[in-house]
């Protein structure tokens, strides 16, 4: 009895857990440098963005949708951002804090879309938000003239720049979004709607909820992470520009994925998709670190994705039989 | 009948088949010969399709050895059972309903030249196999454009393209209507003539005497009897079906008196049924509704619940008018379904008993959007408890429940709620008799706290041992409303068919 819990409990979280620690001994024993503290900042600061937009992914996946936008919103909620924040008009204190409510607001409009039109019309999401991934790279060019804003208020670059004891600041607005995500996930009925509709919709529509409500609000989710990734990704760079987050949406998929969250929806959970994300990094730096190219390294990334849901389908088959066999 | 003289072609010997928490089938021995048609009898949940899935290589037995044809048979998959020439014609049809009906019948093996389909001789081939079963239609037809009765046909047609020995049919004419029952019987009879063995599976205990020649009962798992058609009535195939007699079967509650009305139901009509359906439903009223499958029992109620659209009627609740567009509505003013399928419709398989228990009513276990968990155990628990479901904890999934105890989750969740009028539909369908009557136990409990109550059930003799009143549907056709005083199988049997006959016949 308790060895089977403790086989379900590797199974369900810690198993990524152990990935990641053996990931990383592997690295500190081949790459002298991976073991550093700077080497660590590099790679926190790395998976920031990309943990910040997964978390959003999470939920969306969760409901057995995706969300293949979420590189163009982020392009077009810089935008959003930029022109607001270089706004002669407004005082620095303004600019920052409209800047920061523009990128939000249209990653969120932008998921009500996505929301909107895979409920109203049952269409799936993958076409939907294939569509709102070309709508927003577009607009994003269109209305930038396709130019990188930059020269944002010396504040605002500043707080780019801070750490909390060696901590970059867009990492601990990354794990804010975790341990928030996680608790509307564990801990409301929200959260357990989430869940519920993920494993069988039919059955939360019958016991006399609408469904589409939570489904919506799940794309609007989605979209906000996706604005406040925008603002992550301003902070570390200083500039706007249309052409960011290309290839973003495949990251965060790929990050959920390898935290286990099955793709069919009402699965996972959210340390899951932060050790995925952590796993993408240490990957790409400790393959970097040791020498291999950018050719090989996609190579290697791409393998892991497969391997993740290789082990998922292993994951899923065992933990339904050990948890017919166990009361927790 | 002399049936001596025929030698076995399947001869099955101490089959036996465990599922999580159940036993499906012990120990069976069955011999099945050479060009008979052998009638297979038991309740839902005695092991039938069990058996059958065993035949055509679905499950392989636990223990146990099947000979067919004189050697040693052990499908592997469905595919070796094919081979061998065992097929079966489903309850449920396995068609493609974009395909031609060609297409569907070949789609194992389709007629083929250097790789590319040979159409002609395929739809050649196709009509041949058609005219065998007199379905009337040509090769080429979308499946999709074809009746329910025509598919059925199809379904039989797919299956003898093959060279079949033994023709296994499931629940054959649930879906049809007496004269294509009749065509269809006569098409067995030339299968048989030509040497095919038939295994027929049916609940309408008339019609085997018309095509069986042998027939084995099963109950809970067990082969009760095989016996020759000539030597049994239909008595004592339902006293071998039930184990003991009827009437003791199902609880009537005298004491529990009718209260006012607590659901009116004013000219109800849905989506692709012409007729309006009216009636009303007491507190502490056990209302039966009955019909054949296919009826529209089941999408009456689904109308009614709001989780079919309606085209129109209007619903009255304690006399007040109630907009129900939509499951939401309908529980949210205390109206509740539980569904045919419990496995796709009530319950999250894959989480926890407390959760689905709660699941329609989590703002009692929640505080402003906050799940607590302790009291939300605490209610799972005590309904757990209240209701006798067996499960080591609230925690297990509903997946590995036995199919009576999910059922009893499902009405958990209704209870959770507070129900006001609780529609079953099904609700004791492949469920063993124990977990049937605690379910009956606890329906009368509801009943006397004066709740109200519709069961819509294929199971006649259920609906008369339960019921106040029974409404028959026929075709989407309200055709009687009988109060238990006037009660009789043959009266709902016959306003049950009135539709399906056409001109005359009525009362």
């Amino acid at each position: 009895m308790n060895t089977r819990k403790i086989a379900y409990f590797l199974l369900r979280e810690a198993g990524i857990g152990v990935a990641l620690v053996a990931l990383c001994t592997v690295f500190a024993f081949a790459a002298p440098r991976f073991a550093s503290p700077i080497n660590f900042t590099n790679i926190m600061t790395q998976i920031s963005i990309n943990t910040a937009i997964a978390v959003g992914m999470t939920f969306v996946i969760l409901l057995g949708g995706i969300d293949l936008s979420v590189g163009s919103v982020l392009a077009l909620a810089s935008i959003a951002a930029g022109l607001v924040i270089t706004s002669k008009a407004l005082d620095t204190r303004a600019a920052i804090v409209l800047a920061i409510a523009a990128s939000v607001g249209v990653g969120m409009v932008c998921g009500l879309f996505n929301g909107a039109v895979t409920e109203r019309w049952k269409i799936h999401s993958f076409i939907v938000t294939l569509g709102m991934m070309n709508i927003a790279r577009g607009a994003a060019l269109q209305v930038s003239n396709s130019r990188t804003i930059f020269n944002f208020p010396e504040a605002f670059n500043a707080f780019g720049t801070l750490t909390i004891i060696g901590v970059p600041i867009i990492f601990v607005i990354a794990l804010c979004l975790i341990l928030v995500g996680n608790f509307f996930l564990r801990r409301t009925v929200f959260g357990r709607m989430i869940y519920a509709i993920g494993n069988n919709e039919e059955s939360v529509r019958l016991s006399g909820h609408n469904t589409s409500i939570y489904k919506l609000a799940a794309y609007v989710i989605c979209g906000g992470t996706v604005g406040i990734a925008a603002i992550m990704y301003m902070l570390r760079l200083n500039i706007s520009s249309p052409i960011l987050g290309v290839g973003f949406e495949l990251n965060a998929i790929a990050a959920v994925v390898i935290g286990g969250t099955s793709m069919s929806g009402g699965k996972g959970s959210l340390t899951g998709t932060f050790l995925g994300a952590c796993i993408m990094g240490v990957l790409n730096n400790g393959l970097l670190l040791i020498g291999l190219g950018d050719f090989a390294r996609q190579i290697v990334t791409g393998a892991v994705i497969i391997l993740a849901v290789i082990l998922d389908v292993y994951r899923n088959r065992l933990s339904r039989r050990l948890s017919s066999t166990m009361g927790a | 009948m002399g049936g001596t003289l025929n030698e076995n072609i399947l001869e099955l010997e101490g089959i036996s088949l465990n599922f999580p928490g159940v036993r499906a089938l012990s120990s069976i021995d069955l011999d099945i010969r050479s060009g008979e048609a052998h009638i297979l009898l038991g309740e839902n949940g005695a092991g039938k399709s069990s058996l059958v899935k065993i035949l055509c290589g679905i499950h392989r037995p636990d223990s146990g050895r099947m000979r067919y044809k004189g050697a040693a048979y052990a499908p592997q998959s469905p595919l070796d059972a094919i081979r061998a020439g065992i097929r079966v014609v489903y309850q449920e049809f396995n068609l493609l309903s974009y395909l031609s009906v060609a297409e569907n019948i070949f789609f194992e093996r389709l007629p083929s030249r250097a790789g590319v389909v040979d159409f002609g001789r395929m739809n050649q081939g196709a009509k041949l196999v058609l005219e065998s079963v007199g379905l009337d239609v040509s090769p080429r037809t979308p499946v999709e454009l074809l009746g329910v009765a025509q598919m059925q046909l199809l379904e039989i047609a797919k299956a003898l393209s093959g060279d079949s020995s033994v023709l296994i049919l499931d629940e054959p004419t649930a879906t049809l209507t007496p004269k294509e029952i009749g065509k269809l019987f006569a098409i067995i009879r030339k299968l048989k003539a030509k040497g095919v063995t038939i295994i027929y599976i049916s609940h309408r205990l008339k019609e085997i005497f018309d095509i069986g020649d042998r027939v084995t009962v099963l109950r809970n798992g067990t082969k009760v009897a095989t016996r020759e058609i000539g030597e049994v009535t239909i008595p004592d195939i339902v006293k071998m079906m039930v184990g003991r007699e009827m009437s003791s079967e199902y609880p009537f509650r005298d004491d529990v008196k009718r209260g006012p009305v607590i659901l009116d139901v004013r000219g109800l009509k849905r989506v692709g049924n012409p007729h309006a359906v009216s009636f009303r439903l007491r507190e502490g009223e056990i209302l039966g509704i009955s019909g054949l499958v296919g009826s529209g029992r089941t999408e009456m109620v689904r109308a009614l619940f709001g989780a079919d659209p309606k085209v129109d009627g209007e619903i009255y609740l304690r006399g007040r008018k109630t907009r129900i567009s939509s499951p939401h509505d309908a529980v949210e003013s205390g109206i509740c379904l539980l569904t045919e399928d419990r496995k796709s419709q009530g319950l999250i398989l894959d989480m926890a008993c407390s959760v689905n228990i709660t699941l329609p009513a989590l703002r009692k276990v929640s505080r402003a959007g906050l799940l607590d968990f302790k009291a939300e155990r605490e209610a799972a628990e005590s309904l757990v408890k209240e209701l006798g479901i067996r499960t080591p904890s609230v925690a297990q999934w509903t997946r590995h429940l036995s199919g009576g105890n999910q059922q009893k989750v499902v009405l958990a969740k209704w209870l959770f709620r507070e129900a006001q009028v609780l529609v079953l539909d099904e609700p004791t369908r492949g469920i063993d008799v124990g977990a049937k009557y605690e379910i009956y136990y606890l329906l009368w409990k509801l009943a006397e706290a004066g709740k109200g109550i519709i069961i819509v059930s294929s199971d006649l003799p259920e609906l008369l041992g339960v019921c106040h009143r029974i409404l028959v549907i026929s075709d989407g056709k309200l055709t009687a409303d009988i109060d238990r005083a006037s009660f009789d199988q043959e009266r709902v049997l016959s306003h049950a068919y009135q539709e399906y006959l056409g001109e005359g016949r009525k009362q």
